[in-house]
């Protein structure tokens, strides 16, 4: 008897299992354990009390992110967090884990920089103590955040006790109209399925136009798959991927090359398998979409209105956001505007962004700035003349990190303030206490930081 | 050692709100030490510091069960979370659902997330609405949440369950399997990438 189709995600999952036994989770061996200052200090701090040490020290990499200042380098940092930085530093040395400090060439987020070093690739299982890791499933990689318990599991043994998870497919199908990018099918798909949805389950994002996305595209869709509560977000690999991880420093060579590449070409889903659920997107028919709320679930085209809130929750966003239903998107004033993140921080995003912004100024009223997700993307930017572009036009040009994303640095907004942001979540305070964030693309917040306003992209194209 | 997980009993405390993230439970700017203990004081801060939290209403000083919203816990990895509701005195947790790190985070912190259908959860925070001195027992090892006229059955993973009542640690369980991992890192395909033992601080 032939063996029965399976899905992409279990084949990853079948590829990785040490040891599967009846009423235990299953024993995950991983590919690739990401480390940053954050999460990982009192993983660290519990394998020295037990007297252990990272097992496989070659198989994991560490950043720093989450804290550092994007300009005036480590001494700008506040003495916690140079404190956060110092120790993952010595934890680094201590155990043999390889460091990207800040000030390094290789540093920068890190969904950002896994990509970029070609350390992430297809059929890989890769772990993180951050909840976006599942941006690297936009290479067919089986990739999840994790606790810092966990963090201290996956130092100890490379493994990972996991309970099987269930398959959901969303497939995507049509051109996406001019203005409209990976991040409006993104938070359509969100807004149509609420926060959590996709709770444990594995998602498989296919069809024609992701096919046609590019790379980047494919890991802001693959981000905010925890944003609707997903475990693991992936896109099956194919020759966009293959060309994008050729070359890159940590990619196979030779031989190694052309064996990886017979393998990959079989990551896919079986004809046939079954999914638990399936979600249709009709990319021809989105728009650009915003967030008005305090989830991303809270969502419209920005053609639309606050909505008329339907539940205690959206009745909390609009106090919060100081909104009233029936306000024109369009009509919403901005403060800030914050072109970053692992969503949308990449090379192809500021050249979006760039793109809109290129001849134009921002408005008075607003103070915008551009954070490249690495220091790679940075240098990358200015060969191509983009920092020339943003800083003409009235933006800030600053260094690699997760900055105003999550406002742990001294990036953050003041009480009050409204910020047009790339990033991937606008919870109450996330970008600084009493700030409100609206989520969007690249160059919807282009479009917002010269107009002042929240905007249709497309007026501007 | 985490101590074992058997029995929660106590008063209750209700947060009556769905959606309810990590970035509310414990703000980024406590996300900086280093340890895992000290995250109490820092629970629900912002909303906290905006006056008339209901967890600092008198009534519900010393509560040890927190009733909850669906999706509770969502957002972002920061085992912080569960740190900062145990520091603060939570041993349980009851919601109709959960994220899933943080449930997993929950657990590995020694605190236990109830799942209840939505009709129970209501019924609970109506009781300790009206009554902030109803008492509530969690037996996890006959999985019940009961009460005053009351008793709900509850599902967990055995495996969980078998986890928190015997105390035991990941870790430790993992090792013992070591002929498995070892045999399994035999099979790993070369190409796959490595980062050599030397480090190579950058």
């Amino acid at each position: 008897m032939p063996d029965p189709p399976r899905t992409l995600a279990q084949k990853l999952w079948d590829a990785h299992v040490v040891r599967s036994a009846a009423g235990e989770p299953d024993l995950l061996f991983v590919d690739l354990h990401l480390v940053h200052e954050v999460t990982s200090p009192q993983a660290f701090e519990g394998l020295r009390i037990a007297g252990r040490h990272v097992r496989r020290p070659d198989l994991t990499v560490a950043t720093m992110d989450h804290n550092v200042p994007t300009r005036g380098g480590f001494r700008a940092a506040d003495e916690l967090s140079r404190t956060q930085m110092e120790v993952l530093a010595e934890n680094c040395r201590a155990e043999g884990i390889p460091l990207h400090k800040i000030g390094s060439r290789r540093q920068g987020i890190v969904h950002v920089i896994g990509p970029e070093l070609g350390l992430t690739q297809p059929g890989m299982l890769i772990v993180c103590g951050d909840s976006h890791t599942s941006t690297h499933g936009a290479f067919g990689a089986l990739a999840f955040g994790i606790g810092t318990s966990e963090v201290e599991v996956v130092l100890a043994t490379q493994c990972l006790p996991q309970k099987r998870q269930g398959d959901l497919a969303v497939n995507v199908t049509g051109d996406l109209p001019v203005g409209v990018t990976a991040k409006d099918i993104v938070l359509w798909l969100i807004g149509r399925t609420g926060t959590s949805a996709g709770q444990g389950h594995l998602v498989e994002y296919r069809g024609p136009t992701i096919r046609g996305l590019s790379m980047e595209g494919r890991m802001t869709i693959c981000n905010m798959s925890i944003e609707w509560g997903a475990k693991a977000g992936m896109v099956a690999p194919d020759d966009t991927t293959f060309e994008y991880v050729e070359g890159k420093p940590h990619a196979p060579k030779g031989q190694a090359w052309e064996k990886a590449l017979d393998h990959w070409r079989s990551l896919r889903s079986d004809e046939g398998a079954p999914f638990d659920g399936e979600i249709d997107v009709d990319a021809s028919a989105l728009e650009p979409h915003v967030t008005w709320g305090t989830t991303p679930a809270q969502v419209v085209p920005v053609t639309g209105r606050v909505p008329s809130p339907r539940s205690e929750t959206d009745e909390r966003a609009l106090r919060y956001m100081d909104l009233k239903p029936g306000l024109a998107l369009a009509d919403i004033a901005i403060d800030r505007v914050f072109i970053g993140s692992c969503t949308n921080a990449r090379l192809e995003d500021l050249r979006a962004a760039a793109s809109v912004i290129h001849g134009r100024h921002v408005h008075p009223k607003v103070r915008a700035m551009v954070v490249p997700g690495s220091t790679s993307v940075k240098l990358a930017a200015e060969k191509e003349g983009l920092d020339a572009v943003f800083k003409a036009a009235g933006f800030e040009w600053r260094s690699a990190g997760c900055s105003m994303c999550l406002g742990m640095n001294p990036d953050i907004l003041a009480p009050g303030e409204r910020c047009a942001s790339t990033s991937n979540r606008n919870f109450e305070g996330r970008q600084g206490t009493g700030g409100r964030t609206h989520l969007m693309s690249p160059p919807m917040a282009a479009a917002a930081a010269i107009t002042g306003h929240l905007v249709d992209v497309r007026e501007l194209i | 050692m985490r101590e074992p997980v058997r029995r929660v009993a106590g008063h209750m405390a209700p947060l009556d709100l769905a959606d309810v993230d990590t970035d509310q439970i414990i703000p980024k700017q406590f996300l900086k030490r280093i340890e895992r203990t000290g995250y109490g004081p820092f629970l629900f801060y912002d909303w906290r510091a905006r006056g008339d939290f209901v967890l600092d209403r008198p009534e519900y000083a010393g509560a040890s069960v927190l009733v909850a919203g669906r999706n509770f816990g969502c957002g972002s990895s920061r085992e912080h979370a569960p740190w900062a509701l145990r520091d603060f005195g939570f041993k349980a947790i009851v919601a109709p659902s959960f994220a899933d790190i943080f449930r997993a985070n929950c657990y590995k912190t020694g605190l236990l997330a109830v799942t209840l259908p939505d009709s129970q959860v209501r019924h609970l925070v109506d009781l300790v609405t009206e009554d902030p001195n109803a008492e509530v027992v969690i037996d996890l090892e006959r999985q019940v949440v009961s009460g005053n006229g009351f008793e709900y059955r509850f599902e967990i993973d055995p495996f969980t369950r078998e986890m928190l009542l015997g105390s035991l640690d990941d870790i430790s369980l993992i090792e013992r399997r070591e002929g498995e991992i070892s045999a399994y890192e035999k099979t790993r395909a070369e190409w796959l990438p490595s980062l050599r033992a030397s480090p190579t601080v950058s």
